[in-house]
């Protein structure tokens, strides 16, 4: 490898010997394609005419005068498809085009990812397949209706716990096998190098606009940030850009049950080990076989976390902290009413801490919530969980 | 104290070539009936013994492999079990046991302490799946000073510059990958892996094993015609022990019945 490939201690290449070919043309084509005028170019074509960038930072009237300070969303969920999740998968798409491979692999949890991938796939003329636990298949038969549409195959995986984590395991198995025409398309900042890096700098165009935006509208920087964590993309797509302005950033685990129960908060509830290629935070038992890890959130629902975080909870830069299910929930619906928006689950995690803390800012201050996804992929799920709570709509 | 490095070093400088390294799960399908498949394999003629110590998220391993590890882990193996088995196994015999495994077992446990651990119990050799040339120093350096064989693998895809790397560390013997792809049977020998068997071959006197997808013993015979030290057999061990599951004592004279075909 040419570059460093960790981020203080954490992230690495734990991967078998087969991929490392791989991983060096990767980051060679990191390194020599993509900053190119040629790439940025094309891929600033589709992610303004095709996918809709830049996305609105909308000022929160409703929420401000509640929270008593001024909040602002930063809008991926008026990205094409829905989510934050394109910015990756068609900039990942595009530089696997640029490097000559013919076929997309892809995991997906809650299917944002799979159907990013769908369509930076058809977009480009590239076959796609997309490992998605069968487990997950059954629960988001939304999504791969949606993949199939789009000329995607979902390949249901039936190793270990079917869900996201073994969705990757059956990725890589396949790319090992693959890597001479095949590009595995890795949905968030986890991965061997030089994938978080990668998906980081694919990413940032989030926390780019919102600098931009906010200087625009308010003349001044944030006085905090909050993002949900489950790989962490759309966090440290959005942290990047701020890491050294004086800006508060906070990153929101999914909480799950509370910490002493079931949950997905890597950072907040486990301990440094190695899972899918890279050193961080992983959910893991004594003898260091990975836990399973609960969300009420599928997109959260990943008990690993991107390395960069890791560094950036050791050094402080980031706070790091959990809201519950039932929290989230809150604040999913709490969003719909109060603004006419409804947010993804895992979005709504992030508003339910500043629905938190925004009563204990001064009403100057700003705050801005990174709206990763919009929440239509969740409805009928919610609707279920309002009916097990006995609460009407 | 038995030195690991040696031990494989002793037995490949006194059997005739290709050795056999046979491979099971360690604890698949349960603690007492792997102890009674490793003595198997052994009195059948391996010459070497690889256990796997299994882990939740096998990336490099296919779906055979991926089932024993559960049937071992629902069966409470564990990196203290499998200390137990090697220790209660090499009581009564002096045959080299390799440990194949995944970082993040070796980790947790504390990477000093799993080799000292390992050294005590028995184990000559460590190979670690999603370990590169990249990030083997920490666990090549434990190895060294508790005289395990640190097996390092290579594989087709191998640049010329890295395999160099990894030679200079190598010891005991060298793990190569026979196919681009996971663990599991498959048929013939592709040209791209025993061109490397030679490149390999060129460059170091360390012994060169081939592995993942051999499982007849016509493939044995290739490997033989290529001049291969030593060929390792996982899977096809493995899915025996998984057709046999309700009928311990048959798995085991299965797995030892076949042990016998690839020797002769």
């Amino acid at each position: 490898m040419k570059l460093q490939t960790r981020f203080g201690e954490y992230g690495g290449c734990y991967v078998p010997e087969t991929l490392i070919a791989a991983l060096e043309e990767l980051e060679d084509a990191y390194l020599h394609i993509l900053p190119t005028r040629k790439f940025q170019d094309e891929l600033k074509l589709f992610m303004t005419d095709f996918a809709g960038r830049e996305t609105p930072l909308s000022f929160c009237k409703n929420m401000s005068e509640d929270l008593g300070c001024k909040v602002y969303l930063k809008r991926e969920d008026l990205l094409h498809s829905g989510a934050h999740k394109l910015n990756n998968a068609m900039g990942q798409a595009l530089l696997a085009k640029f490097m000559g491979k013919k076929r997309l692999i892809a995991e997906t949890g809650a299917g944002q990812h799979g159907v990013a991938t769908a369509i930076a796939g058809a977009a480009l003329g590239m076959s796609v397949d997309v490992f998605m636990g069968e487990v997950d298949v059954k629960r988001q038969a939304l999504n791969v209706a949606r993949m199939n549409m789009m000329g995607a195959r979902v390949i249901p995986v039936t190793s270990g716990t079917k869900t996201l984590k073994d969705a990757i395991n059956e990725a890589m198995r396949d790319w090992v096998a693959t890597v001479g025409d095949t590009h595995y398309l890795i949905g968030t900042v986890v991965g061997p190098h030089p994938f978080p890096l990668l998906v980081r700098d694919l990413q940032s165009v989030i926390g780019t606009e919102t600098r931009k935006q906010i200087l625009e509208k308010e003349g001044r920087l944030p006085k905090v940030i909050i993002a949900c964590i489950g790989g962490g993309s759309n966090a440290i797509g959005m942290f990047h850009p701020f890491v050294s302005d004086n800006v508060t950033l906070i990153g929101v685990e999914a909480g799950g049950e509370g910490l002493d129960g079931k949950h997905g908060a890597t950072l907040c509830g486990g301990s440094p080990g190695v899972l899918h290629g890279n050193f961080s935070y992983i959910l893991q038992d004594s003898y260091g076989q990975i836990q399973e890890s609960h969300s009420v959130s599928a997109g959260l629902d990943y008990p690993g976390v991107g390395p960069e975080h890791s560094m950036h909870k050791d050094s402080g830069r980031v706070t790091y902290t959990s809201v519950t299910d039932d929290e989230a929930l809150d604040a999913f619906l709490y969003l719909s009413r109060k603004e006419g928006i409804i947010p993804a689950l895992e979005s709504s995690h992030a508003v339910a801490h500043a629905i938190k803390i925004g009563p204990t800012l001064k009403e100057d201050d700003i705050l801005v919530i990174n709206l990763s996804g919009r929440g239509d992929k969740d409805v009928a799920q919610v609707i279920d969980l309002m009916q097990q709570k006995g609460v009407a709509l | 104290m038995r030195n690991g490095k040696e031990q494989i070093e002793a037995v490949f400088a006194a059997k005739k070539k290709p050795l056999l390294v046979a491979f099971t799960v360690a604890g698949d399908p349960d603690y007492k009936t792997s102890l009674r498949i490793i003595q198997e394999m052994a009195a059948a003629g391996a010459d070497i013994i690889e256990l796997g110590l299994p882990f939740s998220d096998p990336v490099a391993d296919g779906p055979v492999i991926q089932r024993a590890d559960l049937r071992a882990m629902d069966a409470g193996m564990n990196t203290d079990r499998l200390l137990d088995l090697v220790q209660e196994f090499r009581a009564e015999s002096k045959i080299p046991i390799v440990i194949l495994t995944y970082a993040n077992l070796i980790m947790r446990r504390g990477i000093s302490k799993f080799y000292a651990d390992a050294a005590a119990a028995g184990i000559d050799g460590v190979v670690i799946a999603d370990v590169p040339f990249e990030e083997s120093e920490p666990f090549t350096k434990a190895a060294e000073e508790t005289g395990i064989a640190p097996i390092m693998m290579v594989s087709p895809t191998t640049s010329d510059e890295r395999l160099a790397g990894i030679l200079a560390k190598a010891a005991g013997f060298i793990y190569l990958v026979a196919v681009m792809g996971v663990t599991g049977a498959r048929t013939g020998v592709e040209q791209a892996a025993v061109d490397l068997l030679t490149r390999v071959q060129k460059q170091t006197s360390v012994p060169v094993a081939p592995g993942f997808g051999i499982s007849t013993p016509d493939q044995v015979k290739e490997w033989a015609g290529h001049g291969a030290d030593a060929v390792i057999v996982g899977s096809a061990i493995v899915k025996r022990i998984e057709e046999y599951i309700g009928d311990p004592d048959a798995g085991i004279v299965a797995v030892g019945e076949y042990i016998r075909t690839l020797k002769t």
